[in-house]
């Protein structure tokens, strides 16, 4: 299972939380009555499927609820950052953002309590 | 090629066993082919040994990375049946169904074949109105499928528990007696020995890196860690990393690799004696001919090329299970793996030309490749010997995700996904 950072909640949480939704930075057609059988394959159906980074969707759904983008290897299934929905695709040499290590219960009570 | 009989078992009896040799030859690959097949697997090797055989194309190679069987052949949960809905999927699984029926004595080699009956459990209202649609259509176009009440069902299946007490309370169940499993290994190596003796060239430890063109854009060969080989013709029959090397084709391809698992008890005496699938709670579960039970989970929901998967995905299987089976609740479970599936929007394959010249794809088998195994190389092999589909597989094509005329199968939920 894997543990997946909420940039809105700015948390780590476990996957049960949430809903793959797919390739991430596909834009609609803004004219999408007028567009050819061959552009609205690629807009619907093409999908990128790298063995390597792969840009994707994810929605926190038991959550916070809201949709935001990631950086995965699909090889390690590692996050390499997450990112909120409308930012551009991050630079993927920093540093991924995960949870601070909590040393103590009293250290994860508190985190709750916030 | 040595005939395997019960002569030849017999004689190898009195001489210890020692006169066997290899199933298949490994030989240096030739410089050219005309045809090369990517993907060691089920599919690929019976394309080549189809070749060979119905086609008279002998001059084959069949370039696998691993070994051969090593990836989804060797890693699915076996079972065969052909209770699809929609025509275009009747067609070729029922096509595939007929040469199960004699896949052993064409190979000469024991794939075990069992058609056990595969048992689909109703648990609604939704399931039974949607199972009997699935058993009309199967019927009108002459295939075997049956509904079943809970009682009939039980007498098929004894471990079943149908108390309407239950958890997932079962209301009947579809059954395609002529369905049931065979040895995955024994099909990977029983094509792979045939095709062999026919001339084809199997080649291991070979990764293909890149498809090489001519300028008009026809495919001339591949390059591989063992060097450049030339071909005519290129068949791709590489499930889950089909995408990988159509990418090296510069073809975007509407597929997405998913992680899917199974897994496999302790070994029990026999006890089970049929398929059972139940797709409203996912949970499918045979016991093979060595006693263990043989269990498939789902997909993650996420693109992985990891062959492993999460942990809650079997759980959730298991916990199905348990309460579908309470008799099972304390069976330990003794292995688990993963495989990489790659899947279509519709859920159906796709086999066709590409828009490369002499470049053929037989993907998108997602969770359901094995049971195809022999039809698809069937009609795969077709294809590349002719250029153009065969009638049975004439809806399979590319082309459906711009035309629009997909094979909805997945809404259809006739099939465990």
């Amino acid at each position: 299972m894997l543990l997946i950072y909420c940039p809105y909640c700015e948390e780590e949480r476990s996957e049960l939380e949430f809903r793959n939704a797919g390739d991430a930075h596909i834009a609609r057609p803004t004219n999408i009555a007028e567009i050819t059988d061959e552009e609205f394959e690629a807009y619907f159906f093409l999908r990128d499927n790298p063995k390597g980074v792969i840009f994707e969707r994810w929605r926190h759904i038991h959550g916070c609820g809201r949709f935001f983008n990631a950086a995965r290897d699909t090889v390690s299934d590692r996050f390499l950052t997450t990112y909120q929905a409308g930012e551009p695709k991050p630079d993927l040499n920093a540093q991924p953002k995960t949870s601070a290590t909590l040393e103590t219960y009293d250290e994860a009570l508190e985190g709750a309590a916030q | 090629m040595r005939k395997y009989s019960v002569f030849a078992v017999a004689r190898e009896a009195l001489r210890g066993h020692k006169g066997w040799g290899p199933h298949w030859a490994s030989p240096e690959p030739r410089p050219q082919y005309d045809v090369i097949i990517i993907g060691g697997g089920g599919h690929g090797l019976g394309a080549a040994y189809y070749l060979a055989k119905e086609h008279g194309i002998t001059n084959v190679a069949v370039l696998e990375k691993g070994w051969i069987g090593g990836g989804n052949t060797g890693r699915n949960t076996t079972i065969i049946r052909s209770n699809y809905l929609y025509e275009e999927s009747m067609d070729i699984y029922e096509h595939s169904l007929k040469l199960w029926e004699n896949l052993s004595q064409d190979l000469n080699y024991n794939v075990m074949y069992s058609p056990r009956g595969v048992m689909m459990l109703s648990h609604n209202i939704h399931d039974q109105q949607s199972f009997k649609r699935h058993i009309n259509a199967n019927r009108l176009y002459g295939i075997d499928n049956e509904w079943l009440t809970p009682e009939q069902a039980k007498a098929y299946c004894p471990p079943l528990d149908i108390a309407k007490s239950a958890r997932y309370p079962i209301n009947g169940a579809a059954l395609q007696r002529r369905g049931g499993t065979a040895r995955h290994d024994a099909v990977a190596w029983g094509y792979a020995r045939a095709a062999s003796d026919r001339g084809v060239h199997i080649i291991q430890n070979c990764e293909v890196t890149g498809i090489r063109r001519d300028e008009t854009g026809r495919v001339t060969g591949v390059d591989t860690n063992r060097g450049f080989i030339g071909a005519k013709k290129i068949g791709i029959s590489a499930a889950g990393h089909s995408s990988v090397l159509m990418q090296m084709a510069d073809v975007r391809v509407p597929l997405q690799s998913q992680p899917l698992q199974a897994l496999v008890s302790e070994p029990l005496k026999p006890i089970f004696p049929c398929v059972v699938m139940s797709n409203s709670v996912h949970a499918y579960i045979s016991q093979s001919d060595k006693g263990e039970f043989v269990i498939g989970a789902g997909t993650d929901q996420y693109n992985s090329y990891s062959q492993t998967g999460g942990l809650q995905i079997i759980t959730h299987t298991l916990d199905a299970i348990c309460e579908l089976f309470p008799m099972f609740r304390r069976v330990k479970m003794m292995r688990q793996w993963g495989g990489i599936v790659d899947v279509t929007q519709d859920r159906s394959p796709i086999q066709g030309v590409t828009p490369v010249p002499g470049l053929y794809l037989n993907a998108g088998w997602g969770t359901g490749g094995f049971k195809a195994t022999p039809g698809s190389a069937n009609l795969f092999a077709h294809l590349i010997a002719r250029g153009e589909p065969h009638r049975l597989a004439a809806g399979l094509t590319l082309e459906r995700f711009r035309t629009g005329r997909l094979i909805d199968e997945a809404a259809a939920a006739a099939v465990a996904h």
